[in-house]
């Protein structure tokens, strides 16, 4: 491992991959009902355009984009509309959303809409087309891609990543893209890179999965300007400012995006989804997610429908063990602890863990005895034994000017390594919460 | 609608590194062991005497103080304990030891609050404190017994009460060679073994050493700060030894009095050394340079104890001029903007 290139700084947590990466993807089965909420991701909520009652085929629009930053809902299943009312979300709120009853007799087939073949289309119009799709970063965050493919005039990208790094503990969905659709990684590259009117691009892996690296080296075309990175096992080598410093050496300026030294980041799930709309015409209705964890009986990964409740989720992949103590969304370092089984997944859902009481082992907080590990994991180099000071005392103005704390991106490291189990990251986002809150002064 | 489930709901991350601070403290006093093992064997039952009168100090004044009744158990009280026991004499009397550990734990961690928020070591705190009070006492050192079962000098000495003045006492090797009447070297190898007179646990050099690399190995200790201090250590006094003006060798600098000990184990107390590593170069660097001056020109053979403790009043200053460097900015820049 030594000498691939990295960042500095990180943590490395207990990978347990080995569940679920050798499992190849299958189809999951459709659920009696379907939730689309409204608000699936970062950004302003769509606008309904369906009413009770109204029938839909799968990959229909149902709610549209309303703004820039914000995309379009479509009916992953076929059926009826059964109401749109408040649900429960992965974040916790309540969320307006589209219930759909799913139709059984329906074959669920797509009906394959008119496109145009990507190369045909003007680089400009290509974000537009991919907008349409609703689809979004697939590599947490969910930010619509769209957006991301218009970069700031003055910023020029010059160099598309492709992320397959991967780096949480547990997921292996995007390692299962990388090697069942490595030709549609490929397309979705040159999709990507045709929008941005550029043609070099540079596919980072972490090194622990050889067979990825192997795949896409395999599969590469001649004629791609791509290079295969494998990079270091350390987390979080997928986070954009990570894995931009071990790609390009290259440390995105704080408070800058990374166009700013002329780099753009995509998952390579989402690259793949990109080819898939181009292809059929399809929008973004399904995702390939890992149901892993000690506390799943059946573990796997599952292309599965957004809408499916967690509870259809969890009865399919055999039932909870009984020392099941947390579930999550995402990886077990910066997924979203899930109470409510109705709760629906969503595009962002690269992952379902169920965690038993040995995996997430709960440990007294004991006083920080200022060892200076949470500096040392901190891969934006920030002081979380002072921020937690800061923090706890509501000091919000050092903390914002002086410790950095919009540059922390909740990445969990520091809470990880603190021998004392303090929850810093946690005192970090609740900050972050509290500051939004706060009227703009 | 919604059924209650046995989930629990906690923020990310939801998985923890395996190193807790009660392990970390604990792997601290296991390292220990050898250390306190060959104290026994060099010095008889008077080593161990005095090593459980300053424990029984340190966990008695923490039940008692501390913050909750169980603060005990995170071991922090027990290093400290131990800690202060290895670098008293070994004929020091038992009540003192004790007093030594409560005033140490009291006034060098309680008193501001428990563990964590001590800016002093409070091992260092009690012994400093015995220097003070006891200074005769502090630096008796018996010249060896006869049989390994006897006493090493008047450890049941009653309170207030002059030690027995018929103790024979013999220099350590610092003391010889500073203040003695015909200064003589000790052979390094001597050093390295501990077959030399001192504190219980400050002479066998080569035992701290690999208590102090096993801990640094896991992640225990942050091994910057005794290389730092080594390195300086060997640097300056080597410089001053080649020129002429001091009589100590530099590597008889690195293996004699309390530097072991206080390197591995005192300078590298978590709560009272910087956070970042380039603070643990700036903090072992002062320790070693304060070291050398000390022993040079003090008027003490020892100068570990109390550069540590200056080092430690120094730490907040370390640690503001040491902040790190935010991701995506450069230093230039900041100075620039500022
Ligand atoms: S959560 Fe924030 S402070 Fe903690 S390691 Fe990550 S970036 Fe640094
Ligand atoms: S890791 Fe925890 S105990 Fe150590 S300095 Fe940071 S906050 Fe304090």
């Amino acid at each position: 491992m030594k000498g691939l290139p990295s960042f500095k700084h990180g943590v490395h947590p207990p990978e347990n991959k080995d569940i679920t990466s050798g499992i190849a993807s299958k189809r999951f089965p459709f659920p009696k009902e379907v939730i689309l909420p409204l608000s699936q991701h970062i950004g302003t909520p769509a606008k309904a355009l369906v009413k009770a009652g109204d029938h839909v085929e799968r990959g229909d629009v149902i709610a549209e984009a309303a703004g820039f930053i914000s995309s379009t809902v479509h009916a992953t299943a076929a059926g009826t509309v059964k109401s749109i009312e408040l649900w429960p979300h992965p974040n916790g709120l309540m969320v307006p959303s589209i219930r759909i009853t799913v139709d059984q007799s329906s074959s669920q087939m797509r009906r394959n809409r008119m496109v145009p073949r990507w190369q045909d289309v003007k680089d400009e119009d290509l974000s537009k087309e991919i907008a349409k799709a609703g689809i979004v970063g697939l590599g947490g965050a969910a930010f619509p891609s769209h957006v991301k493919l218009c970069p700031p005039e003055d910023q020029p990208v010059e160099l598309l990543i492709i992320n397959g790094s991967e780096c949480e503990p547990y997921l292996t969905s995007d390692h299962r893209v990388m090697l069942e659709q490595p030709e549609m990684v490929y397309e979705g590259i040159r999709i990507e890179l045709k929008a941005l009117g550029i043609t070099r691009c540079v596919i980072g892996i972490e090194n622990n999965k050889p067979d990825a690296i192997e795949m896409m080296r395999k599969t590469r075309p001649a004629d791609l300007d791509a290079k295969i990175q494998p990079l270091t096992v350390k987390y979080p080598q997928g986070a954009e400012k990570m894995l931009i410093k071990a790609v390009m050496g290259r440390e995105v300026p704080s408070g800058a995006l990374p166009s700013a030294i002329g780099a753009m980041v995509q998952n390579v799930a989402t690259a793949a989804n990109v080819a898939a709309v181009f292809q059929t015409g399809h929008p973004l209705i399904e995702r390939i997610m890992t149901v892993s964890g000690r506390g799943i009986r059946r573990p796997g990964n599952w292309k599965i429908p957004f809408g499916t409740k967690l509870r259809d989720v969890i009865e399919h992949c055999g039932g909870m063990t009984d020392d099941t103590v947390e579930i999550l969304f995402g990886g077990p370092m910066m997924g979203q602890a899930i109470s409510d089984l109705d709760v629906p997944v969503l595009k962002g859902t690269g992952g379902i863990l169920v965690l038993t009481k040995d995996e997430c082992k709960r440990q007294d907080i004991l006083p920080c005895i200022r060892c200076g590990k949470c500096l040392e994991a901190c891969p934006i180099f920030l002081n979380p034994q002072w921020m937690k000071d800061l923090a706890k005392a509501e000091r919000f103005e050092e903390l914002v000017e002086e410790a950095h704390l919009n540059d922390c991106m909740l990445c969990g490291c520091c809470s990880f390594i603190c021998p004392s189990n303090i929850p810093l990251s946690q005192y970090f986002a609740m900050s972050k919460t509290q500051l939004r809150r706060l009227p703009k002064s | 609608m919604t059924e209650k489930t046995k989930v629990i709901i906690t923020a990310s991350p939801h998985v923890r590194s395996p190193d807790s601070t009660t392990k970390i403290m604990w792997s601290v006093v296991i390292s220990l062991l050898p250390v306190i093992a060959s104290s026994i064997y060099f010095f008889g039952p008077s080593a161990i005497l005095v090593i459980i009168a300053s424990v029984a100090g340190c966990l008695i004044t923490e039940r008692m103080f501390g913050s909750n009744p169980g603060s005990v158990a995170d071991g922090s009280a027990m290093i400290t304990g131990l800690l202060l026991g290895l670098c008293l004499p070994p004929g020091f009397p038992l009540w003192m030891a004790f007093l030594g550990g409560v005033f140490g734990m009291g006034f060098g961690k309680l008193i501001y609050g428990g563990l964590g928020q001590n800016i002093f070591n409070p091992a260092l705190v009690g012994r400093a404190f015995l220097q003070a009070a006891f200074p005769v006492a502090i630096t008796t050192w018996p010249s060896g017994t006869q049989h390994w079962w006897n006493l090493q000098g008047d450890n049941f000495a009653l309170p207030f009460m002059t030690p027995r003045p018929d103790t024979v006492t013999a220099a350590t090797p610092l003391g010889n060679l500073k203040f003695g009447d015909d200064p003589v070297a000790t052979p390094i190898l001597d050093l390295l073994l501990g077959t030399i007179n001192g504190s219980v646990g400050e002479t066998s050099a080569v035992l701290i050493l690999l208590g102090g690399i096993y801990l640094a190995v896991r992640g225990h200790l942050n091994w910057h700060i005794p290389v730092s201090i080594f390195v300086t250590t060997f640097v300056v006094s080597g410089l001053f030894y080649v020129i002429g003006i001091s009589q100590f060798s530099p590597w008889f600098m690195l293996f004699s009095g309390g530097l072991m000990l206080g390197a591995w184990y005192m300078a590298t107390d978590m709560v009272t050394s910087p956070l970042s590593t380039k603070g643990c170069w700036l903090f072992g660097f002062g320790i070693g340079l304060l070291t050398v001056i000390i022993r040079i020109w003090g008027g003490l053979p020892e100068g570990v104890m109390y550069s540590i403790l200056l080092m430690n009043a120094l730490v907040p200053f370390i640690n503001r001029v040491t902040q790190p460097r935010l991701f995506g900015t450069s230093k230039k820049k900041k100075e620039a903007g500022e």
